[in-house]
């Protein structure tokens, strides 16, 4: 039996001189060819190369599937305006799964295979997280447009930079003061027992409290439930508002349930419309909706309103004025985040403008010239609305949008401001090496 | 909430998960009485049920009523068609061996998980409930429709009853499960008995599914959760044995209910699988079952 191995081992090594020497020759005749040199010096005609992490399949699907329209769009309007530095921009797509470790592996082919400028566009924040390290070893940068707290928190590295969409922590922060004045001060928090849902708990409980309210229960349901009305009893009587970010398939039995457990009467309801992205607000089930409110990064709706430039958006981008896609109605959009695409990519033009960027010989430079940024004012390129960026910690700070369900469709009636949801900064990467 | 009321919702709850249970367990229960087949994927008939409710009721414009009660006698009879095709085509072709019909419906599972995301997709789709009723208690709303998921699920258990006990086919179904030999001895085709089953047993779960999709939503990996508490509540009741099926989902369906609503759900499930070891250790046979022959 031994033996037997041994010999299909000497036999599997059989590699003789001759056939080495053949690879080897083959290897140097391929890389000689003419069409491995292409651009080698044509620099500055050459396209600028953009790898886009995208949430194609998994969880993110809704998401990624928006989120690569909205970059189409953002694009195409770069490069009818003459392009970065007179250079044309090419989004190269690659689908990470919505997973972490394939996203890692995604960022190497972009750096390794495709020779991109840089990483663009995820969302998710585990894949973020998984993806990062990636990055910082490639020395590439990464521009996400994730709204987790990860950046800010000062936990990446230089590489990583979020300029496009406010972090979830000044998101919680600025709509507080606005739940404590004009819904309530005693808070129950009902929210997904994992990461996602840990960041709302943690930052909505010093947020309330400093506007003088206070969370009176915290009800975190197992991400994997089904049903929901055997949590409902741990909802204090004498709350005035429950705070939800449920997520995931079951969103909808969630506020169906809501509305049986507590009838007409019961407390009055806030939530992060990443529940209900991409979900219809006229589903069956969602009716008790009515009257709610939630946060929106940018309204889902056209506002009567709203400024020129965020119509052009809106037409740009392929969506309706109930936010669904202008070719199929049932097709709603991921409005509340999408924007943050559109807003990085013009970020990054500006950030290589300004820099001179010629190649990856650059990388370091645009990072540098992108935390040189501050004040962004609002218009075409920033169509959610102007923002602060803190070169610091690689985050932007928008102004945020509270809205009402009314008639089964969502109407603005607060705007937060940038100083409601900013914070003191945590972390300083310009002081870490590249 | 007082502990009266919070008691009283516990319970409710309880019943609910108890009636859906115990159909869906009645019909993995039927075929492993009858066939000696453990049927895996049992679970995936329960997620076809209710994504063909699903499909019939968007189909159907006017009142929910009318495509949920359309739904409620199409899908179960979809999904039983299919698994008369499977049973024909997989399970009869391997002999009824125990070892090769448990790889083959772990098979089945999958197929049938991944052609439901291929054309169904992976969204959770609802269904709208025949009637929106809020029943409005002094300390809190029950939906009218929860309730009514119990009576019906009673009613097709005493209809089952009846089909197993008072008709002819039960008869034959009683025979074969109680000697196979014998019974084919006696001119009974056993085969298509089997096939009969296995159909029965797929319909059961899709009418627990279509009266479970109103209150959940049609997702495609909605099976596993009830696949695993079918398993449950069919090793406690005893293998083959309606009324232990029955007893079982009732105690296990009670208990979650409870258990999860006064500690935590997680404890319910640690307490069900402790029961089943403890079956398993002191009474192989289930609660209500008879010992193999």
């Amino acid at each position: 039996m031994s033996e037997d191995r041994i010999l299909k081992l000497d036999r599997r090594n059989g590699l003789s001189r001759r056939t080495t020497l053949k690879g080897l020759g083959a290897a140097a005749g391929l890389i000689a060819a003419p069409g491995f040199v292409r651009y080698g010096q044509a620099q500055s005609s050459a396209p600028i190369k953009i790898g886009f992490q995208c949430h194609r399949t998994g969880i993110g699907a809704a998401y990624g599937r928006w989120y690569e329209r909205v970059t189409a769009a953002a694009a195409k309007r770069i490069n009818d305006a003459g392009g970065i530095n007179g250079r044309p921009l090419e989004i190269v797509i690659e689908d990470d799964g919505t997973d972490p470790k394939r996203g890692a592996e995604v960022v190497e082919k972009f750096a390794n295979q495709h020779k991109v400028d840089l990483v663009y566009g995820t969302l998710f924040s585990h894949v973020v997280v998984g993806s990062a390290p990636a990055a910082g070893e490639l020395k590439i940068p990464y521009y996400v447009v994730s709204e987790g707290y990860h950046v800010a928190s000062g936990k990446l590295n230089r590489y990583c930079v979020q300029p496009g969409i406010t972090d979830v922590k000044a998101q919680v922060r600025s709509v507080a003061p606005w739940i404590a004045g004009n819904l309530g001060k005693k808070v129950t928090l009902v929210y997904p027992d994992y990461a996602f849902g840990h960041d709302h708990r943690d930052f909505f409980e010093p947020a309330i409290k400093a506007q003088g309210g206070e969370v009176v229960a915290k009800v975190p349901i197992p991400p994997t439930e089904t049903s929901f009305t055997r949590y409902f009893p741990q909802i204090p009587s004498d709350t005035d508002v429950i705070y939800h970010v449920m997520v995931g398939p079951a969103v909808l039995t969630f506020v169906k349930e809501l509305g049986e457990f507590f009838g007409s009467g019961g407390p009055q309801l806030f939530g992060f419309i990443d529940s209900l992205e991409a979900v219809d607000i006229k589903s069956p089930g969602l009716e008790f909706l009515e009257g709610s409110h939630f946060w929106e990064g940018m309204p889902r709706y056209a506002q009567p309103d709203q400024p020129d430039y965020v119509t052009a958006y809106r037409e740009a981008v392929g969506i309706d004025e109930n936010g669904a896609s202008t070719g199929d109605a049932k097709d709603i959009s991921t409005a509340a985040h999408m924007f943050g695409c559109w807003e990085t990519l013009n970020i990054i033009k500006a950030s290589m403008e300004a820099c001179g960027y010629r190649g990856p010989e650059d990388r370091a430079a645009m990072i540098e010239a992108t935390e040189a940024m501050t004040e962004m004012e609002a218009g075409p390129d920033h169509p959610q609305g102007k923002k602060l960026f803190n070169g610091k910690t690689h985050q932007v700070f928008g102004e945020q949008s509270i809205s009402q369900v009314s008639d089964g469709k969502l109407k603005v009636v607060h705007r937060t401001s940038i100083e409601d949801g900013s914070y003191e900064p945590e972390a300083d990467y310009t002081t870490m090496s590249f | 909430m007082a502990f009266g009321p919070y008691f009283l919702l516990a319970s409710l709850e309880g019943l609910v998960t108890a009636a859906v249970l115990s159909l869906m367990a009645l019909g993995l229960s039927l075929v492993f009485g009858v066939m000696r087949v453990v049927n895996v994927a049992h679970g995936e008939f329960y997620m076809l049920g209710a994504v063909v409710a699903w499909w019939v009721a968007s189909l159907l414009g006017g009142h929910p009523a009318i495509g949920f009660l359309l739904a409620l006698v199409i899908s179960p009879l979809v999904v039983a068609a299919i698994a008369f095709v499977a049973e024909r085509l997989v399970l009869s072709r391997l002999h009824y061996e125990p070892e090769a019909t448990i790889v083959a419906t772990i098979g089945l599972l999958y197929i049938i998980q991944q052609l439901a995301l291929t054309f169904y997709g992976p969204e959770a789709r609802p269904v709208q409930a025949p009637f929106n009723y809020r029943i409005s208690l002094p300390w809190f709303g029950y939906s009218a429709y929860k309730l009514s998921v119990i009576g019906f699920s009673v009613l097709m258990m005493l209809a089952t009853w009846l089909l197993l006990t008072r008709t002819k086919i039960g008869l034959i179904m009683r025979a074969t499960q109680f000697d196979r030999e014998t019974a084919q001895a006696f001119g009974i085709p056993v085969g298509r008995v089997y096939a009969g089953v296995f159909a029965l047993g797929a319909a059961l779960a899709a009418v627990a599914a279509v009266l479970i999709v109103p209150i959940q939503q049609a997702h495609y990996l909605m099976g596993l959760d009830p696949l695993l508490l079918s398993f449950i509540v069919v090793i406690i009741g005893g293998l083959g044995s309606l009324r232990g099926t029955v007893v079982a989902a009732v105690l296990i369906g009670l208990s979650d209910g409870i258990i999860s609503m006064f500690f935590s759900p997680t404890l319910a499930k640690m307490l069900a699988t402790l029961l089943v070891a403890l079956v398993l250790v002191f009474r192989p046979q289930g609660l209500f079952g008879t010992a193999a022959r």
